[in-house]
This record gives C-alpha cells, sequence and structure tokens, in this order.
C-alpha cells in the first residue's frame, strides 16, 4: 500500500465512509424533519464521493462522474418535494418534529 | 514511505472540513448552525471532487447543492420555525444509540477499506470537461433525458403538494404557499 501522504482510493473510501456514518447517525438521532433530511444530503454525498473515487482510481473512465452527477441531480429533485411535504407538514401539525407527527391523519 | 506534498496538505485539509463539518451536522444543537455547516461539508465534497480532476462535478456541486439545495433547506428551516422561536432548536433522541452505531458502521468500514485488495489502474486525471459532456450526449443519453423528465416532475410535484394544503385554508397562506 502508498504512504500515508500518497492520497490513493483508501484515503477518499475513508473520507466516504466517515461521512456516511455521521448521515447515519444524523438521520437515526435527529427529530426535526429537515435536520434529517440534511443527514439524506450527507449520506448522497458520501456515495457520490466513492463513485467518483472508484472511477478515478479503479475504471480510468468517466462514467463513476456521470453517476455522481445524477446524484446530485436526484438529490435537488428529491430535496424540492420533500421540503414543499415538509412544509405541508408544518401546516397542518404546526411543527417538524418527526415523532410528533407519526399519524396518518389530520 | 512518502514526504507531506502540498497536495497532501490540500487534501488533508478538505478532509478536516468534510468529516469536521458533517459532525457539526450530525450533533449540532442548533438546527441554523447545522445548515450552515453543511455548506462547508458540500463545499469540502466539491473540492475533494476538483482534487481528482472531475471539475466539471465539482462545478456541478458548487451551483447545485450550495446555490441551490441548501438555500432551499435554509428556507424550510427559516419557515418552519416558530416566530420568535430564536433558539431554533434540533432536539436528537437515542443519540447513546445512535453515535456507537455510527463509529461501530465507519470502523468497520475503513476496515474493509484497508484490507480488500482493490484492483487499482494508474489514474490518470483528466481535468476536461469533454469526456463527461461526451457520455451524457452518448452513452447515457436516455438517462440524461430522463433526468430531464424527473426534474420536470419534481417541479410539477412540489407544486401540487404546497398548493394542495392551501386550497381549504386562508387566502394569505395561499400566497405565502406559492411564493415558496
Amino acid at each position: 500500500m502508498n504512504g500515508l501522504f500518497t492520497i490513493g482510493l483508501p484515503h477518499y473510501l475513508t473520507v466516504s465512509a466517515v461521512l456516511f456514518a455521521l448521515g447515519l447517525i444524523t438521520v437515526a438521532t435527529r427529530r426535526n424533519v429537515v435536520a434529517i433530511l440534511m443527514g439524506v444530503e450527507l449520506l448522497l454525498n458520501a456515495a457520490a464521493i466513492n463513485f467518483v473515487a472508484f472511477s478515478h482510481f479503479v475504471h480510468g473512465a468517466v462514467a463513476g462522474q456521470v453517476f455522481a452527477l445524477f446524484i446530485v441531480v436526484l438529490a435537488a429533485s428529491e430535496a424540492v418535494i420533500a421540503l414543499a411535504i415538509v412544509l405541508t407538514l408544518f401546516r397542518n401539525f404546526r411543527t417538524v418534529d418527526a415523532a410528533a407527527t407519526a399519524t396518518l391523519r389530520e | 514511505m512518502s514526504t507531506v506534498t502540498p497536495a497532501a496538505i490540500v487534501f488533508f485539509g478538505l478532509c478536516a472540513l468534510v468529516v469536521g463539518c458533517a459532525g457539526g451536522v450530525a450533533l449540532s444543537r442548533n438546527i441554523l448552525h447545522a445548515a450552515f455547516l453543511l455548506l462547508g461539508t458540500l463545499a469540502g465534497t466539491a473540492g475533494l471532487y476538483l482534487f481528482i480532476g472531475a471539475d466539471f462535478l465539482g462545478v456541478a456541486q458548487i451551483l447545485i447543492y450550495v446555490g441551490g439545495i441548501l438555500v432551499l433547506l435554509l428556507f424550510a428551516v427559516l419557515l418552519t420555525s416558530k416566530v420568535g422561536d430564536t433558539r431554533l432548536s434540533n432536539p436528537s433522541a437515542g443519540l447513546q444509540f445512535g453515535v456507537p452505531l455510527g463509529v461501530l458502521l465507519a470502523a468497520g468500514l475503513v476496515y474493509l477499506v484497508f484490507t480488500t485488495p482493490w484492483p487499482l489502474t494508474e489514474a490518470v486525471a483528466t481535468p476536461m470537461t469533454g469526456r463527461p459532456g461526451e457520455a451524457f450526449l452518448g452513452e447515457y443519453l436516455l438517462l440524461f433525458e430522463l433526468a430531464s423528465v424527473v426534474l420536470l416532475m419534481a417541479l410539477v410535484g412540489a407544486m401540487v403538494l404546497a398548493r394542495r394544503a392551501v386550497k381549504g385554508r386562508s387566502p394569505d397562506a395561499a400566497s405565502g404557499g406559492a411564493a415558496t
């Protein structure tokens, strides 16, 4: 394996793993719906870093960048839809606490 | 053994930015602080992309994530907090289980990273927008078009979702919903 200061695939995968774990902690422990969304963004970013790193260090092609860009596009649409839902939720419940809105009726 | 190069310093600085800000997002008690710390994580991720020659992706990350999604998240934070609530609290539950779970996951993933024999090739950094562009309009053209349809659906869907709740309610709420 290369030295610590020769940046390679393990460096990128380690950053991505830590980012993924922090995103999972955010999704699992936050109670504010918007904060949970931020955790989802962290998870998506970790996955995108993995795609780009693998395509650069292993495959040597551009496919990983294309997939990471699709991740960005899907994250944008997901954020738009989810925030519209959050605003609707706030209008109906006057709160965005995920535990307090665990009901299907208004 | 290798010596410390400027590239390594830049990389570890970006790593510290990404991980430090993500830790703030995960553990901050003020959701406005979390939203602003997310800026550091997203910008640092863009830096990591630029570092391995994915410059189109890095710029797109800054434009879409930092310029679009983050602003949208800030809108959501400020629109869904009660007026006069200056603390903008960000409560958490089950941190005593969540944090060990996350640490275990990170440790397991890092262990896998360093024990798996990756089939490495010689990395060639080609910082060009040409290759992704050709991939988009050649091999991945169908996905590219589907992404535009998905974006249109998200646009229409967000409008429908924001309008439906407004229909039976007061007209000033309707104007507020349309503005968002």
